[in-house]
């Protein structure tokens, strides 16, 4: 028997701010904005339409009053770079039960130039300043190194199995005009670029942008009356089973287990249904995690699956078709992003150019937040 | 040439209370942890209730201080000027024997990851690391 909810809701506008990548001289704030309107335009509603804001980073009273807003509904539920993923989710519950009818996600962060950022340094009588910041661990990319050791202890994942996957979403990069690194590269540039924190180099780590997003979503009925195709929003899943990395309950298997299985049940979808994957990629280990976490492929075996470029254009496991985290832009949480890209091969907008998964119909975007900490599935369908 | 600035100080925890009888236990070169008195699981870090059972009823318990090392990075670059002279150094996670994970450094090894990752699964034991008149920081070597 199907899920009620499923399908009820679907995302009706995507948008980026008006730049990315290096924007020095807009504060992050500015970056939602611009996100939000461009969104609204993409859609064809106004700001006056909207009725519930969702938001990460900063506060919902925050963003609404620096748009103008007064919601009925409100959702702060701020996870890391997972939140915009797990605010689909959420917009889509409430929009199934009414209690909301246009829902707006948005997303700002000024991640390289630190225009209008708060600090994220811990004060030393919290948790992670007692048990974590003393040992000079790197955040995050030392929790995601950490990780990935393990894994390789436990299944022989190798450097080279982790560079297919920086070299493989550049390929995808390099035919989005809005991504940051567009130069192909191969595995021996991977494997050849400045250490960062073992086992990661440079490549093998996101990178650090400007840029803001947003998303715009309502009901299925209302969304065949506006300008783009409607995506509905078939499944979703979230879950967090820590905070600390210390506390990782098993670093070779994360929150995606939880959340992918629970996406797609609701969806009522296997994985072989799946047309393209948008997989955040803050490591290129979180991308190998994740596809085993999700089912794709089996425990330890995530290095084989990526392996012979099957992630890249023309390859059979279509992902990050935009250039994901690696190159084309990550500001810090970047979730929304994937959702951002799901939505739009699934509206079929590259028709005619190679970016687009030919005749994509259904797609799944999986968000990371913290370090490995929390996660949001969704699967998404053409309309 | 200008002289060498120093580097400035390493973040140090500034315990809260619940939590003294533990960084007290590293001062005195004895690590205790918690233990629950209801499930007799060890917990970490320090807490209010036990995590894998609810009980309020947690007592302080002296440990071995022996484990293995679970895990591993070596950072090569870092944010904060108080770590960049040491850099690369080893950051690690060991599982004691009593079954709790925590964070630490390896001491005692070269930042290598052909030599370090053999090491994993190894055992390893406390080092009490004095930081500041009020803090021990617990580091480990290899057996």
């Amino acid at each position: 028997m199907p899920n009620p909810l499923s399908g009820r809701a679907a995302i009706v506008g995507v948008a980026e701010s008006d730049q990315i990548g290096q924007v020095p001289d807009k504060s992050a704030i500015q970056l939602h904005a611009e996100a939000a309107l461009n969104a609204l335009d993409d859609a064809g509603l106004q700001l006056s339409d909207v009725d519930a804001v969702f938001t990460a980073g900063f506060s919902t009273p925050e963003v609404a009053e620096y748009l103008g807003v007064v919601p009925r509904y409100t959702d702060n539920t701020s996870v890391g770079g997972s939140s915009f993923v797990i605010h689909v989710g959420h917009a889509a519950n409430a929009i199934a039960n009414g209690l909301c009818s246009v829902a707006l996600i948005t997303h700002g962060e000024s991640g390289r130039s630190r225009v209008g950022m708060r600090s994220i340094t811990p004060q030393p009588n919290t948790i992670p300043g007692q048990y974590e910041a003393p040992w000079g661990m790197p955040s995050p990319v030392g929790a995601y190194a950490m990780a990935c050791t393990r894994h390789m202890h436990q299944y022989g994942t190798t450097k080279e199995q982790l560079a297919e996957i920086a070299v493989a979403t550049r390929k995808w990069a390099s035919m989005n005009p809005k991504a940051y690194m567009r130069d192909p590269i191969e595995i021996a540039d991977v494997l050849s670029s400045r250490m960062i924190c073992w086992p990661f180099n440079l490549l093998d780590c996101c990178l650090v942008t400007d840029a803001g997003g947003a998303v715009v979503l309502t009901s299925l009925e209302r969304a065949r009356d506006l300008k783009q195709k409607p995506v509905k929003v078939m499944g979703w899943g979230e879950a967090h089973d820590h905070q600390l990395i210390s506390q990782m309950p098993n670093l070779t298997a994360g929150p995606a287990q939880y959340s992918g299985k629970r996406a797609f049940e609701m969806a009522g979808v296997s994985h072989s249904d799946i047309d393209v994957a948008e997989i955040y990629d803050s490591f290129t280990y979180t991308v190998l995690l994740t596809l085993e976490d999700l089912g794709f492929c089996k425990k330890g075996e995530g290095g084989a699956f990526v392996s012979g470029q099957r992630t890249a254009p023309g390859g059979p496991f279509p992902m990050n078709t935009h250039g994901g985290g690696l190159s084309y832009t990550h500001p810090g949480m970047y979730g929304i992003f994937a959702v951002m890209e799901g939505t739009r091969q699934l509206r079929h907008d590259y028709e005619g150019t190679p970016r687009q998964v030919q005749d994509a119909e259904i797609g799944v975007v999986h968000g990371t937040g913290g370090v490995l900490s929390a996660t949001g599935t969704i699967i998404l369908a053409r309309d | 040439m200008s002289e060498p600035r120093s580097a400035p100080p390493k973040p140090l925890p500034q315990p809260e209370p619940l939590a003294k009888p533990y960084w007290d236990s590293l001062n005195d070169g004895a690590m205790q942890l918690q233990r629950c008195a209801s499930c007799e699981k060890f917990v970490f870090y320090p807490r209010a209730m036990c995590p894998h059972c609810g009980s309020r009823d947690l007592q302080w318990q002296r440990v071995s201080g022996r484990g293995k090392l679970h895990t591993f990075c070596i950072p090569h670059r870092h944010p904060s000027p108080a770590f960049q002279p040491d850099l690369p150094y080893v950051v690690a996670q060991v599982e004691l024997d009593e079954g709790v994970r925590m964070m630490t450094n390896l001491v005692g090894v070269d930042p290598d990851p052909a030599k370090l990752m053999p090491l994993i699964d190894k055992p390893v034991e406390v080092v009490y690391e004095k930081a500041s008149d009020q803090i021990t920081l617990p580091k480990f070597r290899p057996v």
